[in-house]
C-alpha cells in the first residue's frame, strides 16, 4: 500500500493554471514575497556599479549620481524599497522556523530569535547611515 | 539524484537572505533615495573611496552583493518554476539563474580586488 503511494506520487503531476496564485490573498502574498528577489539582485548590482563608478574616477562617480537622480530612478528606487523592506520583514519573522538555537536544553524561544534579528538589523542600519550623516 | 547540489545553493540562499535583509534596505534609502533627492549631501568621491578602500570593506561589499545574487538566482528560480509552472525548463531556468549570479559575482571580484 505504502510502496503504491510513493509510485503515484512520484509520476502524477497536477495540471496548475499559470496563474494559480491569484486565487488567494494568501497566495499573492506569497508570490509578493518571492518576487523581492528581484529588487535584491538588482540593489546589488547598483552597488556594483557605485563601486566600478569609484575605481574608474571622479567623473564617473558624478556620472553615477547624475544617473541616480534621474526621476525614473527614483520611482524605481521607491518601489525597490517597498520591496526591501517586505524582504527583511518576512525573513527576519521566518527566521526562528529556519533556525533552532538551543541554550542548554531549551529551546530559545521564536520571538527572541525575531527580536534579536531587528536589532541587528536596526544597528546595521544605524551604523551605516552615522556614516553619512555625520 | 536529481537535486544533489541542492543543500549548496540552499545555504547560499540563506546566508544571501540574510545579508541582504540586513544590508541593503539602508544602502538603498541613502544612494537610491536620501541622496538623489537632496535629503543628505552625497559623501565626496575622495572620502566614499577611501571608506570601500580597506579589505575588510572590501570583504564585506564582496559577500553583501554575491550572496544577494545566490539569494535572488534560488529564489528567482523557484518562482518562475512554481508561479509559471515551468516545470519541463527546470534545467534552463537553472543554469540561467545561477549561471547569472555566477558571471555577476565573478565581475564584483574582478571589481573589488582591483579597487
Amino acid at each position: 500500500m505504502i510502496q503504491q503511494d510513493v509510485t503515484i506520487s512520484r509520476f502524477y503531476k497536477r495540471k496548475m493554471p499559470i496563474l494559480w496564485w491569484t486565487k488567494r490573498r494568501s497566495h499573492i502574498r506569497f508570490i509578493v514575497r518571492e518576487l523581492t528577489s528581484l529588487p535584491v539582485a538588482y540593489f546589488a548590482v547598483v552597488l556594483l556599479f557605485l563601486i566600478r563608478a569609484l575605481s574608474q574616477g571622479p567623473e564617473a562617480y558624478a556620472a553615477y549620481l547624475a544617473t541616480m537622480r534621474l526621476p525614473a530612478m527614483i520611482l524605481l528606487h521607491l518601489i525597490a524599497f517597498a520591496g526591501l523592506i517586505f524582504h527583511s520583514i518576512t525573513w527576519f519573522n521566518l527566521a526562528p522556523k529556519a533556525m533552532v538555537i538551543k541554550v542548554g536544553k531549551n529551546r530559545v524561544p521564536d520571538t527572541m530569535i525575531i527580536l534579536a534579528n531587528y536589532l541587528g538589523w536596526i544597528v546595521v542600519s544605524v551604523v551605516i547611515a552615522w556614516f553619512f550623516i555625520s | 539524484m536529481k537535486f544533489r547540489t541542492e543543500p549548496f545553493w540552499w545555504s547560499l540562499f540563506g546566508a544571501g537572505g540574510a545579508i541582504s535583509a540586513l544590508f541593503l534596505p539602508i544602502l538603498l534609502l541613502i544612494f537610491g533615495l536620501a541622496i538623489p533627492l537632496g535629503w543628505i549631501e552625497a559623501p565626496t568621491y575622495a572620502r566614499l573611496t577611501a571608506w570601500v578602500a580597506p579589505i575588510l570593506v572590501r570583504l564585506l561589499l564582496f559577500a553583501i552583493i554575491a550572496l544577494s545574487l545566490f539569494h535572488w538566482a534560488h529564489r528567482f528560480r523557484f518562482t518562475l518554476y512554481e508561479g509559471l509552472q515551468l516545470h519541463h525548463l527546470n534545467k534552463t531556468v537553472a543554469v540561467l539563474c545561477y549561471g547569472t549570479a555566477i558571471v555577476l559575482t565573478l565581475f564584483a571580484g574582478y571589481t573589488l580586488w582591483n579597487f
